[in-house]
């Protein structure tokens, strides 16, 4: 990749370039010794310990709230309602109309009514947690309860009960983007019409540190300082003074080291915003960390989605037309920011895929029960419309007689760019090249002659495949094409000098895991042809940071880091003309080299270091001509005008089906992956086999259910399953690189690709496997019951 | 362990060779006395229900759930944190640390200590365990972010570099003996 305003020589074109090494992490050292800060480390003087009453309930009115007892027991400080806070609701709205979209208020705490197990009623705040939690039994609240929709069908049903009354039949959001004029007679005129009707279980992102927050208010700012562990801190800065009625300025976010996030935490919970308002009435620092219980059933949840879709072949096996109907349940309210939208517009949108569709008609909907809120979940509906397209390819295959690769390999987008049917350009990507090494990769390892002959014994041994790119790099363009009324999409980074030469870069995005302590230092070590250990980055913290969006839809290299390096440029660009002013010479006649700028004729002096150029650029200033300002520092904002970038990749599965158990066993995993340039390709690989492990994860284990009265069923990890080293095999990666030519690093995303490649793959590895029965599944978790008793049917005559 | 008045105790306990008073009601988990009265903050919790293993310290030398256990219960024991693995001079990371981070072993790092205790007193009560049974050793905790594979690799490498390093020693001294 080249950039047009790139200086002719550049440090990063010197040897040493740490741009695609795998260098150590800097962010190991603490966390591997114990001196990591997560939330829950934070301990102030005079902290108290927050704990929420929570509904009983899945839908009723609040008939009364008696914290009397409560603020009796011993230890406890306080305890509050809705009505004693006085909160704003938050609210996420789209520019769409009503017909559309339905915007819902969510309480900090609720009023009136509760919608959701777990749903917080009042905040007890104790001396410590323990204190907390024997206040939480002596609360009184009478509910009258209201029947419960607990299932997209029984909201739909009509003359179901409302879990808003402004949502006429539960529907929160109803589009239909996209009607091929003509769609209907492209399916009348089809060799072949294939139907699958899929539905994905309920599931928890599960980071590892639950979420949690300590506040307190700093007379000295006058601030609220909130340290809390979000992906996106200006967002909850922004909601946290709206909520408390502050000045944006007097509400300071701050973020310490993160337990993962995967997207729950990249939406603004009403729990940090009641502890602080809490903090703010009491005057004393309070923190609330949520407990395991309460991470599983009160928690954002995500990834409940029914799909009904047909697609139409050719004899040859050409794809011809895409008819879709979704629905996403969203659970009780529309998460900050995105809204109940997120995952009906991203089916909708980009459903397609990596295949030539010509002809497309859907229609997206987000309906709303009586179950814990949803929130994106590390990939957004594509782990679920990839399966479903992966799917409606294997069903084709089967009815043409035509080979499972073979299918693919007719339909994906070879000629870049690509403007879909879905009106999206499609960036130059490796879909047909990921394809072929894959397959190449398993046929290699024999694993079709052990299929062979493990069937010749009776076994049964499945190989599936998932094809898929992923759109990463939403600028603000992307993004307001959703009408949503907060439009993420650029990002601000600052990098400044310091008298001694070394460099401190902020960005806006947030790592949670994804090491952007490490590549980020890598991106401005390379623009500045500096050592890595001369970067520190700083994040997380809305009064250090200008602004940013914080880290989701692995927008963080693509878009945090363009900024990061274009601001690193710019301060190149001032150190030349600091160096050519000094030399009385021109900026032209300069360049950046490793450690300082060079004059390229070579001349006497050669060579300034950055020490010596910082030193003059604060402590003897008066050097300076008076065109140049004193001080080392510059800023830079970076968004992306196009549809984003795609990353792409291919993953193939081999599983084994035990006929006594019902148990899918993964005997190989391997994954061809195109994310463009991999800044540190050990992260990318880390990145890939986290986000494989959380797709199994999805398809074979992980599910939240309710009961009939809605009352979630899986409340500890002894009923939620999430896997272990077990469960979860070895991963081969193979990198392809094709480098995205319109952001600044020239990366694509990685951060979701595994948890979208994931599912699709080993549900065709278990169909595949099952081809000696007459079952096809197309749900997930594939249970192991469900597998029983496919391989133990009766076969049919 | 000394009963005080209001249903408090005061308890002794020995952690990474330091003994350290505490005054705690008789309910309090070890990890939280090891966060929270001692700031020993290294140990985390991921569910206080012994699933996750964020919690894991070495009572005695042996792996343990620190959320499962009352600190009333550690009295006498010897406690270990992940406090106690880097060199307390130097703060260098130890071979097991430093093997987690050549291979990418964690990314947030928040289940990381858990893993590092866990492997720590598994291979000194196993030094010649395999990768299969580091794997299934391994599975007692869980990691959201790395899906195990680097895990299992850094655990195993570290392994096979003590033995090797171990076998030199042997050998070296054999040869010693032999001249």
């Amino acid at each position: 990749m080249t950039r047009p305003d790139a200086p002719k020589t550049h440090p990063a074109d010197d040897k040493g370039r740490l741009t695609g090494r795998s260098v150590a992490r800097r962010e190991d050292p603490r966390l591997l010794s114990g001196r990591g800060r997560f939330v829950d480390d934070i301990a102030l003087p005079g902290m108290l310990h927050a704990q929420f009453v929570r509904s009983t309930v899945a839908h009723g009115e609040i008939a009364s709230v008696d914290l009397t007892a409560v603020r009796e027991v011993p230890g406890v400080v306080a305890a509050f309602t809705a009505e004693d806070l006085e909160l704003t609701d938050i609210t996420a709205e789209l520019g769409r109309p009503r017909s559309e979209f339905v915007p819902t208020a969510m309480p900090v705490l609720a009023r009136d009514r509760v919608r959701y197990v777990g749903e917080p009623v009042a905040i007890v705040v104790a001396r410590d947690a323990y204190a907390a939690e024997d206040g939480l039994e002596a609360a009184k609240v009478r509910y009258t309860t209201l029947p419960p929709v607990t299932s997209e069908n029984e909201a739909l049903a009509p003359g179901a009960p409302l879990v808003h009354e402004e949502a006429t039949r539960n529907t929160l959001v109803d589009v239909s983007l996209f009607a091929t004029e003509g769609i209907d007679e492209v399916f009348d005129a089809a060799e072949c019409v294939v139907h699958v009707e899929s539905r994905t279980g309920r599931q928890n992102a599960l980071p590892l540190e639950t979420r949690g927050a300590v506040a307190h208010w700093d007379d000295r700012e006058e601030q609220l300082v909130l340290n809390t562990c979000t992906q996106v801190p200006h967002q909850v800065r922004t909601v946290a003074s709206r909520c408390l009625r502050l000045d944006e300025r007097a509400v300071r976010v701050v973020v310490p080291d993160m337990g993962g996030g995967f997207g729950q935490k990249c939406v603004v919970g009403r729990e940090e915003i009641a502890a602080a308002a809490a903090a703010l009435r009491l005057r004393r620092p309070v923190k609330w960390i949520e407990d395991r219980k309460d991470a599983l059933s009160a928690s954002f949840l995500a990834r409940e989605q029914h799909y009904d879709v047909r697609a139409a072949f050719d004899a040859d096996g050409h794809i011809l037309g895409l008819d879709a109907d979704v629905v996403c349940d969203m659970g009780a309210y529309s998460c900050y920011p995105f809204t109940a939208g997120i995952e009906p517009l991203m089916a909708s949108a980009e459903m397609p895929g990596v295949y030539k569709v010509p002809a497309y008609r859907v229609r997206g909907r987000a309906v709303t029960t009586n179950k814990a809120p949803t929130a994106p979940y590390r990939g957004v509906s594509r782990p679920q419309y990839v399966m479903v397209m992966e799917r409606l390819f294997e069903r084709a295959a089967r009815e043409l007689g035509l080979d499972a690769v073979e299918i693919r390999r007719r339909n994906v987008i070879t000629e870049f760019p690509y403007t879909g049917v879905n009106n999206i350009t499609y960036d130059p990507g490796s879909y047909l090249e990921s394809l072929d090494l894959c397959e190449r990769l398993v046929k290699d390892e024999g694993w079709y002659e052990k299929q062979a002959a493990a069937a010749a014994e009776g076994r049964y041994l499945g190989i599936g495949y998932s094809c898929f790119s992923e759109r990463t790099g939403y600028g603000s363009t992307a993004f307001a094409q959703r009408k949503m009324q907060v439009v993420p999409g650029f990002d601000i980074s600052e990098v400044r000098m310091d008298t001694s030469g070394a460099v401190t870069v902020t960005s806006g995005t947030m790592s949670h895991g994804q090491s952007h302590e490490t590549t980020f230092a890598q991106i401005v070590a390379d623009e500045l042809g500096l050592e890595l250990g001369k970067v520190k980055l700083h994040q997380g913290d809305t009064d250090r940071v200008t602004y940013g969006y914080g880290t989701f839809a692995s927008r963080s290299v693509t878009i945090g880091g363009s900024a990061v390096r274009i601001a690193a440029a710019k301060l190149g660009e001032k150190l030349c003309r600091i160096a050519a002013a000094l030399w009385e010479t021109e900026p032209a006649e300069v360049e950046l080299t490793r450690g300082g700028v060079r004059r390229k004729d070579g001349s006497d002096p050669a060579f300034l270091t950055y020490e010596e150029l910082a030193d003059i650029a604060y402590l003897r200033a008066h050097l300076l001509p008076r065109d140049i300002e004193p001080g080392l520092s510059a800023t830079a904002t970076f968004d992306v005008f196009n549809d984003g970038t795609f990353s792409n990749a291919t993953h193939a599965v081999v599983v084994e089906l035990h006929q006594g158990t019902g148990q899918v066993e993964i005997l190989r995993y391997v994954c061809v992956e195109d994310c463009g340039v991999a800044i540190n390709p050990q992260v990318v690989e880390g990145q890939c086999r986290g986000g494989i492990a959380q797709g199994i994860a999805g398809a074979l284990f992980e599910q939240v259910t309710y009961d009939a009265q809605g009352e979630p069923s899986a409340t500890s990890f002894m009923d939620y399953k999430v896997p272990t080293a077990h469960e979860i095999p070895d991963v081969l990666i193979h990198h392809l690189e094709t480098p995205c030519t319109f952001n600044e690093t020239g990366a694509k995303g990685a951060g979701e690709g595994g948890t979208i490649g994931a599912p699709a793959a080993v549900l065709n590895a278990v169909n595949d496997a099952l081809r000696p029965t007459a079952v096809e599944l197309d749900h997930t978790p594939i249970t192991p019951e469900t597998v029983h008793r496919a391989l133990n049917l009766e076969p049919t005559s | 362990m000394t009963t005080t008045p209001d249903n408090l105790l005061l308890l002794t306990l020995n952690v990474n060779g330091e003994e350290h008073e505490v005054i705690t009601e008789p309910r309090r988990t070890l990890v939280d006395v090891l966060r929270h009265d001692l700031r020993l903050t290294g140990t985390h919790v991921g569910c206080e229900h012994g699933i996750c293993g964020a919690c894991t310290v070495l009572v005695d030398d042996r792996p343990a759930r620190a959320c499962l256990m009352f600190a009333a219960q550690a009295e006498g024991a010897r406690i270990r944190t992940v406090e106690s693995l880097a060199d307390p001079a130097t703060g260098e990371l130890n071979d097991l640390q430093r093997s987690f981070t050549e291979h990418h072993g964690l990314q947030c790092g928040f289940c990381t200590p858990g893993f590092l205790m866990l492997a720590d007193g598994f291979l000194a009560e196993r030094p010649e365990a395999t990768k299969e049974e580091i794997r299934e050793v391994v599975a007692a905790n869980l990691c959201r972010c790395t899906g195990y594979q680097t895990i299992v690799e850094a655990i195993d490498s570290c392994a096979t570099a003590r033995r090797a390093g171990c076998a030199k020693t042997c050998t070296a001294i054999e040869e010693t003996a032999c001249s």
